[in-house]
């Protein structure tokens, strides 16, 4: 009889049902709980034109100054570089690269002369550069034994199997183990400065700091590193030398804390490159103390490679690099200029947006939502 | 006997499975158990400890998802093919199975309680001569059991005895059929002799031959023997498990078939699985993927392949080939490679974050307190909860009508009393009131023999009778008497009316809260008590109800001997009949019908007429006559009754209103508002459908027309329904215009879809149960789709439940729109379990519908909580998730492929091993889980707001396969993005101190920084609804990510785990230099700039509907709901006699032969009240009639 008004307030949950206990009856109702009836607080953001252009706006005006400073400091940062493959007949490391064996026992040097422009100062950093070189390539990022690098006794005796087949050798086991070992860059370059006045100056090049220092200090450790009076030679006695090395491990540098695997040279070579064209820390060379004079003055320089590492077969290239570096690492006018272009886009399309949000955008928001 | 039992006894023993014929003999336990029949125990979990592991994996492996990481899995432990540590795959396949395996095991708990439950409820067993208490699962075939009122049947019996006379038992068989109304049992009287005597019972040693288990629900054969003779058994003596006794003291079984053999448990088979259809795009997805990935991986062997002959060739000296490997080997292998590379195309957390957010949703719906009716303390409740998206997307709505729409309750609520009307509360002003619950209420206590229940607001009636004006009594005498209501006061006082139709028991309650009651009846009698006083009057003749007279009138002469004949009928047919002296009452009496109806209440007229006894007399010998003719009896008949029903004197209307539930028009305008079509299917008559069609405004007036389909041959269906189509839309084609397309994996589904024809306006149908059956006939079931489709509304009366699926079945095969289906009877099951989502009204008697629902809830209101709020948002995550972590997935992918082509095809990955592992595990898990779990567009209220928000989802506009394509190309450009500028920015260059960064291991970490922070910027993009969960998940990932890395990367982990952790150190030294964050935010700006400027373009250009309510809500506080007002129409419409029973009860209350007969039985079942259980605070009260009235005699 009572006429069903349908009342909205029935399903507010408005209606409590307790038990003549206070509440002890115990009801099905679900809890009242802002999470389960999913009246979480919440903020709500929505792309507006207040929000949108502005962001716009303020990203170009960002980007374009930053823009500007890299590519200023980029510009900046002084570098040259050399390529002696020798691919040209002209070339003067030709004859070295045509007449390349592995098992060579004599030495192939050749000299490269070069002028720099404009005096180096502080710190220069000599790199050498490899191309078409697929350090990346799965089966040779894997063929390393960390456990051996870092100093394990087993490992040094029992190399991984993800070396093979450069795990072991006249069935002895090769320490470096792996393809990446077994490739390592190992050709010696040396610069000489040509005074003015003719006399040829070898600049002095540090073998130290070239590498990270976690890798030197943790990842990479020589056997036995703990034990005093450490004799290189005798801990890895029972193990053989990578195929291509000229050397065995313990005999890579004079120093006892740059030698075996700890030697720098290695450690670098031993970080793999994330791509076929690669630049690798080779030496550095340290400004002068006194600070007055340029690292490399401007002048006429030579380079002596003691050519060793074949990369021809696979039309490789090696280049020799001197740079500076400033707070943004090496030269690479990439970032300057891509920040610069977003910057510019970012306000051109401000503007487009801000057209379109003025011409269209009024009248379809306050447009009535028809029933 | 006994040596032929026992030779068939070995016979049987000795035979297999499967079983022929059942034989067993009462009390005799030893014998029986010679078969081997099943006790009554019940299993339904699937597990046990030791079995649940081996078998749990192995049907966990059967999917196909678990099978591809398995077999990913193997691929890895190949040394020459792996390019993945083994732990990429295993750890999260671990975790996945691990989740799986829980939910089954806890699934498979509760299966194993509510089994013990069941197994260990407790009967009454005759043992040895004694009743003694048993658990049900001890109960074996060939026990004797005594039930009790209200008991469920333990298993299937034979029913041997009762406490009913004539050995009958009544049972409800709600939970095996769904039908709520008693059906009858009767023993043999060989058996039912036994009564209650115990050692009778302990000594019965009847041998009984049956069928084998099945599970005809409607059927059994068997015979008993006995002391030599033999009686047939049919399905009348046989209680099936699963029902309930009701109305009955007790009775004896002997147990027939026990546990997994009952017809309860073999009908219980495997429910059909139900998909979504977002699941079935995101297998024929997925398996594009596959397709995609195999390309893929195809172009980067055939990479490889070049590769290797021109430049690896060269390479050997520094990497040598292995031994036995050519170029096309190698090529092979690294296919398999990149397989393993690339396999996060289709990660393995998709299939397990789906269900985990679906699993999120469905507690939602469980916890929402604005779906939970205090009333009967049921909260909403999601039984399947892996179809929650499925409800963001419902175009047609099948609704049941009874106990759905409404409450199957009918009150007197209204009447006109000679051109007076009652029913209605005025103020001082004499405006209307509202009727509320605390509207003070008629006090009837003066009445002793007053219903209770019976509630009525305006005073004036009751005063009007009570000073005893003669047209009010002349009113409420008539509907004391003209009826066929039967009472039953089994105690003094206690009065019970069984009535046939719920009309007719309301409008004699009213008359007996009024003072009179109709107290008894006999074949040629009515007792009423008027005002107090018991008055007999004679019952000389009752003129039936059908439905051409539409109209039933009694023929009574008072105990002063006034003969007078009361009718009440459709107010048309009565107002033809009318003396011309009422002309002007007529015309007031009119105008009240005409509100009432406008109401959609149910409205009967009422007259009298006093009659002469020489009339009378000569009039009864005719009609004897008439009633015993042998041909033309009906016509002449009608003739008769035609002659003495005309010059009537009116006495007034009543009006019944048929109670909705609450808010169901508010829902179906909702709904309507939506976009979704409501087609009602119930087994009511057409009238009482249309009816309510009015009442909760599915037929409006405004429509331009409502065609009613009634032929009764195909030809005029046919007719009827292109004619009503032509007029819909007069360019109408003959031929409808059918897409058919190929859908489905492998496309091998063929589909059929019926285009949605213009239409000029809204329009209704109804079609009823005759025309139905000749229009679900193949040929011409597509033209009933075309019209049905064409209208706003469709309401189909008189619908069996079978033509109730195919119904739902039709438009599912040729709309391919989503269906949902609710109801509360389990006439309604079909169609529930025919449509895409079944909804169950719960609360009520029968639970079966319920039970084979996918949701429920107790109110129908709730319905457009569940769409528009739960369904809509969950659609919305479910999509959002889906474009988001495919976009996830291929961008992260695809940098795999870009990097292919610096590192000589050589499956060598872009980022960390472990990174590869997390990515989907852990970095991004949560933030996406977030975001699908809490994102709404717009809050619940302004979704009620629009409900043309709805709409998106059923265009399938936010996920589709264009959308799936266009979150490819995003994909494909963010990978470009994400790969080139890392590239560009970091080759040849070194860091600040002059050494390395362009290694692989910085590029590595550089690459998956700057992945993870685009994702977490991207779904922040996404993320319309910000939680501090929200919020807490995307800081909480990237600082995790952050603070993983550097803990992999560090010195401890890597003298711990050697070659596990090879990264050390280069977190700390790449991150601490400016040019690895100057690319970071370069690269992530480029990939999410172009997002916001299209996005905001598109949002100013081209704005969606949740765009422009999401900056309406930013705008405006939500407006006040707007009180619904009562709509109230103007009506020229008058509803007809309403009642919803097809045939009077005239003739068998005016003879014996009703007595002996069992009316449920005789009724079709299907066909009438049976989608109606009963609502709790139902004042009428229903039972079988089996017992003769007392003092009946013979006419």
């Amino acid at each position: 009889m009572m006429a069903s008004s349908y009342n909205a307030k029935d399903e507010d949950g408005h209606i409590t049902v307790t038990g003549p206990g206070g509440g002890t009856l115990r009801s099905k109702k679900p809890e009242n709980t802002a999470f389960k009836q999913q009246r979480l607080p919440a903020w709500q953001p929505i792309l507006t034109a207040g929000t949108v252009l502005p962001a716009f706006f303020i990203i170009g005006l960002i980007f374009i100054p930053i823009g500007i400073g890299l590519y200023v400091t980029s510009n900046n940062i002084k570098e040259f570089e050399v390529d002696y493959t020798g691919v040209d007949m002209s070339s003067p490391c030709f004859n070295c690269s045509q007449n390349f064996s592995w098992n060579s026992t004599t030495p192939c040097t050749c000299t490269i002369p070069f002028f720099l422009e404009q005096p180096y100062e502080s710190n220069v950093f000599m790199y050498y550069g490899l191309s078409n070189f697929y350090q990346n390539h799965r089966r040779y990022v894997k063929s390393r034994d960390d456990s051996q690098l870092n100093g394990d006794m087993t490992s040094l005796k029992e190399p991984s199997k993800e070396c093979e087949p450069y795990a072991y050798h006249d069935n002895k086991p090769i320490a470096p183990c792996g393809a990446i070992a077994n490739s390592m860059f190992n050709d010696t370059l040396e610069l000489f400065y040509n005074d003015p006045n003719g006399t040829k100056v070898q600049i002095p090049l540090t073998n130290i700091g070239i590498a990270w220092w976690t890798d030197k200090h943790v990842k990479f450790k020589n056997p036995g590193a703990g034990e005093a009076n450490q004799n290189l030679t005798a801990v890895f006695q029972g193990t053989t030398k990578p195929l291509n090395w000229r050397r065995p491990v313990y005999e890579l540098d004079a120093a006892a804390n740059n030698n075996g695997f700890i030697n720098e040279d290695f450690i670098v070579w031993m970080r793999t490159a994330a791509l076929p064209t690669f630049r690798k820390l080779y030496r550095i060379i340290k400004s002068p103390s006194n600070g007055m004079m340029p690292t490399m003055p401007r002048g006429n320089y030579t380079l002596e490679v003691v050519y060793n590492y074949p990369v021809r077969s696979f039309e490789g290239r090696k280049r020799m690099i001197l740079s500076t570096i400033s707070w943004m690492g090496g030269k690479n006018p990439f970032l300057g200029i891509a920040y610069i272009t977003v910057g510019s886009v970012c306000f051109f399309l401000g503007v487009v947006l801000l057209i379109i949000h003025h011409k269209c955008g009024n009248r379809n928001n306050s447009a009535d939502i028809s029933n | 006997m006994g040596l032929v039992a026992s030779f068939f006894g070995q016979l049987c023993g000795k035979e297999k499975k499967p079983e022929e014929e059942r034989h067993l003999r009462a009390n005799d336990r030893s014998f029986n158990l010679t078969y081997q029949y099943a006790n009554n125990a019940i299993k339904t979990s699937k597990y046990n400890i030791l079995t649940f592991l081996p078998r749990n994996l192995f049907e966990q492996f059967q999917r196909l998802a678990n099978a591809y990481f398995l077999f990913l899995m193997i691929l890895q432990v190949i040394p020459q093919v792996s390019s993945l540590s083994w732990f990429t795959t295993a750890v999260p396949l671990m975790f996945v199975l691990s989740i799986t395996a829980v939910k089954d095991a806890n699934d498979d708990i509760n299966r194993h309680k509510s089994d013990n439950q069941v197994n260990n409820r407790i009967v009454n067993v005759l043992v040895d001569g004694k009743l003694k208490n048993e658990k049900w699962m001890n109960v074996q075939v060939g026990d004797i059991i005594k039930l009790e009122n209200n008991q469920f049947v333990t298993a299937d019996l034979l029913l041997l005895s009762s406490s009913e006379p004539l050995n009958l038992v009544y049972v409800e068989t709600a939970e095996l059929d769904g039908e709520t109304n008693l059906k009858v049992k009767q023993a043999l009287t060989v058996t039912g002799e036994m009564g209650d005597n115990i050692d009778a019972l302990a000594g019965f040693n009847g041998e009984v031959r049956c069928e084998p288990p099945n599970n005809r629900l409607d059927k059994f054969t068997g015979t008993l023997s006995l002391n030599g003779q033999t009686a047939a058994l049919d399905n009348d003596k046989v209680l099936l498990r699963g029902c309930t006794l009701r109305n009955t003291e007790w009775c004896f079984g002997l147990v027939i078939f026990g546990g997994p053999d009952t017809k309860l448990m073999q009908n219980s088979g495997k429910t059909t699985f139900k998909r979504t259809s977002i699941d079935h795009l995101m297998n024929v997805l997925v398996l594009c993927i596959f397709g995609f990935l195999a390309s893929m991986c195809t172009f980067l062997a055939i990479g490889n392949a070049i590769w290797e002959s021109r430049e690896g060739s060269m390479f050997v000296a520094f990497l040598p080939l292995e031994k036995g490997v050519d170029s096309s080997l190698s090529s092979f292998l690294s296919f398999w490679s990149y397989i393993i590379v690339l396999n996060t195309l289709v990660p393995i957390s998709l299939y397990v974050s789906v269900e985990i957010i679906r699993l999120g949703n469905s507690f939602f719906i469980d916890w929402d307190r604005k779906m939970y009716y205090p009333k009967s303390d049921t909260p909403a409740q999601a039984r399947t909860t892996t179809l929650n998206e499925e409800l963001g997307q419902i175009k047609y709505i099948f609704s049941d009508k009874t106990g759905t729409l409404t409450q199957n309750i009918m009150t007197f609520n209204k009447c006109s009393i000679s051109g007076k009307a009652y029913g209605e509360l005025f103020d001082f002003t004499g405006h209307r009131v509202e009727i509320t619950e605390k509207t003070e209420k008629v006090d009837f206590s003066w009445n002793q023999l007053a219903d209770p229940k019976f509630v009525f607001h305006d005073h004036r009636l009751l005063e009007t009778v009570k000073e005893g004006n003669p047209d009010a009594q002349a009113f409420f005498r008539l509907l004391a008497l003209c009826h066929t209501v039967m009472p039953d006061e089994k105690k003094e006082g206690e009065l019970y009316y069984q009535a046939q139709s719920p009309d007719e028991g309301a409008l004699v309650t009213a008359a007996r809260n009024f003072g009179f009651v109709f107290r008894s009846r006999t074949p040629e009698s009515i007792t009423v008590v008027e005002m107090g006083k018991q008055v007999i009057y004679e019952l000389l003749a009752v003129l039936d109800f059908n439905n051409v007279r539409k109209r039933m009138s009694v023929i009574v002469r008072s105990p002063e001997g006034k003969l007078t004949l009361f009718c009440k009928g459709a107010d048309t047919i009565i107002f033809e009949r009318l003396h011309p002296s009422c002309k002007k009452l007529v015309e007031v009496t009119n105008t009240h019908l005409s509100d009432y109806a406008g109401e959609g209440l149910r409205t009967l007229a009422l007259a009298y007429k006093d009659l002469d006894e020489s009339f009378m007399d000569e009039w009864k010998q005719r009609h004897h006559e008439a009633s015993t003719a042998l041909v033309e009896r009906e016509e002449k008949l009608d003739e008769l009754y035609e002659e003495i029903e005309k010059d009537l004197l009116l006495l007034g209307a009543t009006a019944v209103e048929d109670k909705l539930q609450d808010g169901v028009p508010q829902t179906i305008e909702q709904l309507a508002k939506a976009d979704i079509k409501i087609w009602v299917l119930t087994g009511d008559k057409q009238e009482t459908a249309e009816n309510i069609g009015y009442s909760c405004n599915m037929l409006r007036e405004e429509m331009k027309e409502i065609f009613i389909v009634a032929a009764n041959t195909a030809e005029g269906v046919k007719e009827e329904l292109q004619n009503a189509r032509r007029k819909m839309s007069s360019s109408s084609a003959d031929k409808p215009s059918v897409i058919k397309a190929r859908a489905g994996l492998f496309w091998l589904q063929k589909t059929e879809t019926v285009q949605d024809e213009e239409v000029d306006g809204e329009y209704g149908l109804v079609i009823n149960g005759h025309s139905l059956a000749f229009a679900l006939e193949k040929d011409l079931q597509l033209e009933l789709l075309r019209t049905a489709c064409m209208c706003q509304t469709v309401i189909c009366c008189r619908v069996t439940p079978l033509q109730k699926a195919q119904v739902v079945q039709l438009v599912k095969k040729y709309k391919q729109a989503v269906t949902l289906a609710i109801g509360d009877g389990a006439n309604d099951v079909s169609m529930i379990k025919a449509a895409h989502i079944g909804v169950g009204i719960s609360g009520q008697e029968g639970m079966q519908a319920v039970l084979s629902s996918d949701f429920s809830f107790a109110q129908f209101r709730y319905l457009q909580r569940l769409l528009l709020v739960h369904g809509r948002w969950s659609y919305l995550r479910m999509c959002k998730f889906l474009q988001y972590f495919f976009y996830k997935n291929f961008t992260f992918t695809f940098v795999h492929f870009w990097y292919a082509f610096f590192c000589g095809f050589s499956a060598q990955t872009v980022y960390d091993e472990w990174f590869i592992t997390l990515y989907n595990l852990m970095y991004t898990a949560l933030p996406v889980l977030g975001l699908s779990i809490f994102d709404q567009d717009v809050n619940d209220r302004w979704s009620f707001q629009y409900p043309q928000l709805y709409t998106p989802g059923q265009l399938n506009q936010y996920f589709s396969k264009k959308a799936f394509v266009r979150c490819m190309m995003k994909s494909c450009y963010s990978s470009l993005i994400l790969f080139f500028i890392p590239w560009a920015a970091m080759h040849d260059t070194v860091r600040d101190d002059g050494k390395d960064i362009a290694d692989y291991q910085s590029f590595a970490l550089l690459a998956q920084t700057c992945l993870l922070i685009v994702m977490s910027i991207q779904l922040s993009l996404d993320t319309h609804y910000w939680t501090a969960v929200n919020q807490f998940f995307v800081w909480g990932s990237l600082a995790g990510y952050f603070a993983i890395t550097f803990t992999m990367y560090s010195n401890g982990m890597f003298l711990i785990f050697t070659s596990a952790f090879p990264f050390i150190g280069t977190a700390r030294n790449s991150l601490n230099q400016p040019n690895v964050w100057l690319t970071i935010f370069l690269t992530s700006l480029l990939c999410i700039l172009p997002v916001v400027a299209f996005r905001f373009i598109l949002i100013q250009l081209r704005p969606t509907i949740n765009d422009k309510v999401r900056h309406k809500m930013r705008k405006e506080a939500l407006p006040a709901p707007t009180k619904p007002v009562r709509v109230k129409r103007i009506s020229t419409r008058r509803s007809g006699y309403a009642f919803s029973h097809s045939q009077g009860y005239g003739d068998l209350v005016t003879s014996r032969k009703f007595l002996l007969k069992i009316p449920v039985r005789t009724r079709p079942a299907l066909f009438t009240e049976t989608d109606s259980p009963l609502a709790q605070n139902q004042p009428q009260h229903y039972r079988t009639i089996t017992e003769e009235p007392e003092g009946s005699q013979s006419p």
